[in-house]
């Protein structure tokens, strides 16, 4: 029998907005394990009645930074966890969590590239995960990032991933916002389509590795879209989210 | 430490939970699910697109012999309307889910079990494989759909045809499935092998190796 996967309490130690919805909390774990980027942890809040409720939220640090891990979160209007999160939690306060979990979606320097990464919304975060551990790696394989927002503002890591594609000839980022554009905006304003994932395939290189991360509809037509473009299926990983809060 | 029992049970600061208004449906939901109505899509790769004209659903492994079925022969197999409570591992719960399909009863009547045989492998078409005792497919507590809220079954949610053995997470309803390999063994599947938990029952939180 394998060891459980203990239940630990963390501690927050900061909090960070990255859009006005999504902000990042970073937990000090007691019982720190190096993950792979891609990985998740389960989350338990438990009311003093003893009412509990989980979710999973992906990891946005990289494996490389030791005894905490960040999760990016976005505020679900209608949920129950992540509003905790966002309006209730506070430096100092401490979470229930468990991980890293899962064995799939993850990639490591060891792996390679190329790299095809495409994200709808907050499913940039296991995405990003993936890039600060690459950045942080001795050999960089190429890598493409194909990011779907609505709005500029929504753009979460906007400035980190500018200055990331900015430092490094190997990785190209390729943003699209499909429901309002600043004025002057050079990227796509349009949901991701053919055109655009032709264009990522031809920056990324020959048989890239995929990582699809996002709400399904937008998981479904990108990873379709690639298979169609040629991309083997074996090698389009996908983490789809629906309406989970 | 705030305590409100003589368990080590942490209480989140200001955390109080929806309103907990679900009344009878509350004993529906194991530990650590919430409720949705909504059907979320969740795959490991792309969804595989399986013409009809080329499906075709195979019983093999420890059987007297080998049995496989086309789409037209399968879906006149005796089918039936089923209702049942689904759970994901990713922590929802969807009550009254209405599916069509056939008990793996009727389909395993096809065959002579080899008395060895313990266990299962579903197969899926795109490569998908899942592990489960044979005795959590009997008795009509498991079934291949292939109609979904009275509709074909799309193929994100497995269509052409899914196995669904509601009693366990998910992820044991192997979609887009191809077949079923009887075994002597017990060989992890696809997300068996990936750190999930080899039965997978709900009621008992059984998602992760050593729950």
């Amino acid at each position: 029998m394998p060891e459980p996967l203990a239940w630990q309490i963390s501690t927050v130690t900061a909090i960070r907005a990255e859009t006005p919805e999504v902000s990042s909390f970073t937990l000090k774990l007691p019982s720190w394990r190096a993950h792979r980027a891609g990985q998740h942890y389960d989350v338990r809040l438990t009311a003093l009645d003893g009412y509990q409720a989980q979710r999973s939220y992906s990891i946005a640090s990289p494996p490389s930074r030791t005894g905490e891990v960040d999760l990016t979160i976005e505020k679900i209007a209608d949920g129950e966890v992540s509003p905790y999160f966002h309006d209730t939690l506070q430096v100092g306060d401490r979470v229930e969590v468990r991980g890293p979990i899962g064995g799939y979606f993850v990639w490591e320097p060891a792996l390679g590239g190329p790299l095809l990464l495409v994200a709808g919304g907050s499913g940039v975060v296991p995405l990003m995960a993936m890039l600060r551990e690459r950045a942080a790696a001795d050999a960089k394989p190429p890598a493409v990032l194909l990011h779907s927002s609505r709005t500029f503002e929504d753009v979460i890591y906007r400035d980190e991933l500018a200055t990331l594609a900015d430092g490094d000839a190997g990785l190209r980022v390729i943003q699209t916002l499909t429901r309002s554009q600043p004025p002057g905006w050079t990227g796509y304003d349009r949901r991701i389509d053919r055109p655009m994932l032709a264009e990522a395939i031809a920056a990324a290189g020959a048989s890239p590795l995929v990582y699809i991360c996002g709400p399904t509809l937008l998981v479904e037509a990108a990873a379709n879209g690639l298979v169609e473009l040629g991309v083997p299926p074996a090698q389009v990983r996908t983490e789809r989210f629906g309406p989970t809060s | 430490m705030l305590r409100v029992d003589m368990t080590d049970r942490f209480i989140s600061r200001g955390f109080v939970g929806r309103a907990k208004d679900a009344g009878d449906k509350a004993g529906r939901v194991p530990p650590g699910q919430y409720l949705t109505e909504g059907f979320p899509v969740l795959s490991a790769g792309p969804t595989p697109q399986v013409p009809l004209e080329s499906w075709e659903f195979t019983v093999t492994g420890l059987v007297k012999a080998p049995v496989r079925w086309s789409w037209r022969e399968f879906t006149a197999l005796p089918s039936r309307d089923w209702t049942v409570d689904i759970s994901c591992v990713t922590k929802w719960t969807k009550l009254d889910t209405r599916w069509n399909g056939v008990s793996l009863d009727d389909v395993l009547a096809a065959v002579e079990i080899d008395p060895r045989a313990r266990f299962v492998t579903a197969q899926s078409y795109g490569g998908y494989t899942t592990n489960l005792p044979l005795t959590d497919l009997l008795n009509n507590q498991a079934f291949v759909a292939w109609q979904y809220d009275g509709a074909p079954l799309e193929p994100a949610h497995g269509g052409p045809a899914r196995l669904v053995v509601p009693h366990l997470y998910l992820w044991k309803s192997a979609k887009w499935v191809r077949g079923l390999q009887l075994r002597e063994d017990d060989e992890p599947g696809f997300w068996e092998s990936l750190g999930y938990h080899n039965r997978g029952d709900p009621w008992r939180e059984e998602r992760y190796s050593g729950d």
